[in-house]
């Protein structure tokens, strides 16, 4: 123990705790909270190994075997991840639903909701109201929401092609029961969530200062120039995260389609003509209804790869736009 | 362009036209927002033949009251309800108890391998659940845990989840260190300091979390579905899924069973709002 404690001492830099009096922290006070420290994280560390680390070692494992989950896994080397990418064409056709959503889903999240955070930033009397207003459907249970726009968007009765047909006398589209509007609607279902990126830009941009506003006002700067010259590059960082969480977010939808899934349970839901297959849907269908465990765990782990390699590009990009005020600060 | 800074003599008309031009935007799309629920509110009093009448009818007279009788029957809501209420409740203390623990061991005490630890624990924020969901899925048959709460309830134990500890060792790093060194000093041990000194410090950022994971359990829809099998142990979620896919669709029941799930949460959001905001506002600042 007392080994183990004696580095730290070294590795603390001096100047991080200048006031501190060395004398109260003998060696044997160090120890004592290092020890604690270990206590008081062991339950994460547990889980960390348990409910994390182990599965995220044995999934790629059962990736490389057939395995059903009742007898023992077969070993099969690449073969799921050779099926997959070069035989399956279930699984590409679960990839161009996934790109196809993500990005109409996460565009509208990322602009739109930094648009909506601008107007409910405006200083006028019941913004608070409007807020909540706002706000409030990204807090609905997602299986409530998704049972209130099967029921909006029903082709019959549903509000929306009511409103369409006797409004504009414009017979609506069969939306979640067509293979080309499915993903449109729930692309519509989940613009009604956009409150919640919309809460997160607005805590951002209530983090640039008003003087910067005044200062750029008093040299002449008008409305769109300090959009673009203040409020985005210090809400940069906002948007990275908004970007990001929309993206791995958008990439694991699932329970809309399998609420979606009809009435047959004996059927493995993909939506109308699989038009609805998404990643994670395949990987439920193969590994829950299918019991064919290996094949499902090889689909995550590419799932995990492509994310990883995703969010690595998009760290690697953010360096151009995005701006970190400490790290100007700091130069 | 200079009137901008020098405009303090009253309001003139571009200002007036701004303002109006602001709240028609507010309203209009505060409208559209709000619409969805109030059509789930409205629809759950209506009777069969309102359901799909033109036009709208958006405020049923006589209100049908009994639909929410028949959901709470036909839904067994009441079981749900219970079972959902005794998932979440011990989820959330799980949550609170060991997540603040390793979130004071990251923000409060220094020992070989920290900064190496934490930074796995934000590499894990990033992990999608899926590549986890099989092997731990087996885990738990292995254990012969499935078609209990256990799977539900005891992950909660380990951490809580690695989110809810990043938003914690944020808070308790803004807490003033004179106020631990001077119990260090006065002889109060480091659990001490947790238990009399910390956790009753931190009871914003504490209720921010209990509020999330009250969410986070109160919503789940994945878990209960792959771990719960007999319909005595469904959630409130897997209570409403029924209704949903049943072969006759009455849609006034499934919106009365849809707002019986919902309204817990929205109690929830309503007298604890500031503390949601907070929570928020502490996660999206540091990106």
């Amino acid at each position: 123990m007392r080994q183990d404690a004696l580095p730290v001492q070294e590795r603390e830099p001096a100047a991080q705790r200048p006031s501190k009096p060395r004398g109260i922290w003998t060696s044997s006070i160090r120890r004592r909270e290092a020890f604690d420290g270990y206590i008081f994280i062991l339950p994460w560390f547990l889980g960390l190994l348990i409910f994390i680390l182990g599965p995220f070692v044995a999934g790629f494992y059962y990736s490389l075997t057939e395995y059903d989950s009742l007898l023992a896994p077969q070993w099969l080397g690449l073969e799921n991840y050779e099926r997959i990418l070069f035989i399956d064409p279930r699984f590409w056709l679960a990839v161009y639903n996934t790109a196809w959503y993500v990005t109409a889903a996460v565009v509208p999240q990322v602009i739109l909701g930094l648009l909506l955070a601008l107007l409910l930033n405006q200083k006028v009397r019941g913004i608070t109201f409007f807020r909540t207003i706002f706000f409030m459907p990204s807090i609905v249970p997602i299986v409530a929401s998704v049972a209130l726009f099967i029921f909006i968007l029903h082709d019959r009765f549903g509000l929306l092609n009511e409103i369409l047909f006797q409004i504009f006398g414009f017979v609506g589209p069969h939306w979640l029961t067509s293979p080309d509007w499915s993903k449109p609607s729930l692309v519509i279902w989940s613009l009604w969530g956009i409150g919640g990126g919309m809460i997160i830009y607005l805590a951002g941009l209530q983090g640039i200062p008003e003087t910067l506003y005044e200062a750029a006002a008093i040299d002449g700067a008008g409305a769109l120039r300090c959009f673009w010259k203040i409020t985005i590059p210090l809400i940069s960082p906002t948007i990275f995260f908004v970007l990001i969480m929309g993206i791995i977010g958008s990439f694991q939808i699932f329970t809309p389609v399998f609420l979606l899934g009809g009435t047959n349970y004996g059927q493995a839901a993909a939506g109308p003509m699989d038009s609805l297959l998404f990643w994670v849907v395949y990987i439920y269908n193969q590994g829950f209804f299918y019991f064919r465990m290996g094949y499902a765990s090889a689909i995550a782990w590419l799932l995990f790869i492509v994310l990883v390699i995703l969010t690595l590009i998009q760290f690697r990009l953010a360096g151009r736009w995005v701006y970190y005020e400490d790290e100007a600060t700091n130069r | 362009m200079a009137h901008i800074a020098l405009d303090q003599f009253g309001r003139k008309p571009h200002q007036v036209a701004r303002t109006f031009l602001l709240y028609c935007l507010l309203i209009g799309l505060g409208c559209l927002f709000a619409m969805p629920l109030v059509w789930l509110i409205s629809t759950s009093l209506k009777s069969s033949e309102q359901v799909g009448a033109w036009p709208p009818i958006w405020i049923p007279y006589p209100p049908q009251w009994q639909n929410y009788a028949v959901a709470w029957t036909t839904g067994h809501v009441s079981l749900y309800f219970v079972n959902t209420a005794i998932i979440t409740l011990l989820a959330t203390i799980g949550q609170l108890i060991t997540a603040s623990m390793a979130a004071y061991g990251f923000a409060r005490l220094r020992f070989p391998g920290r900064e190496f630890l934490f930074a796995v624990l934000l590499a894990t924020l990033m992990l999608p659940y899926v590549v986890t969901l099989i092997p731990t899925y087996i885990l738990f048959k292995n254990l012969s845990w499935l078609n209990t709460f256990k799977p539900l309830i005891v992950p909660a134990y380990f951490g809580g989840g690695a989110f809810y500890i990043f938003l914690l060792r944020q808070f308790f790093k803004t807490l003033p260190t004179e106020i631990f060194e001077q119990a260090t000093i006065d002889g109060a041990s480091n659990y001490r300091i947790y238990y009399q000194i910390l956790l009753p410090l931190s009871k914003p950022a504490l209720s921010t979390v209990a509020i999330f994971g009250f969410m986070q359990h109160w919503n789940d829809f994945l878990a209960p579905l792959i771990y719960i099998n007999s319909p005595e142990k469904f959630t409130l979620a897997l209570g409403l899924r029924q209704f949903i896919q049943r072969t006759e669709v009455r849609y006034q029941e499934m919106m009365a069973m849809a707002l019986m799930m919902t309204l817990p949460i929205l109690l929830v959001f309503f007298f604890f709002q500031q503390y949601f905001i907070r929570g928020v506002v502490m996660t999206g600042i540091k990106g």
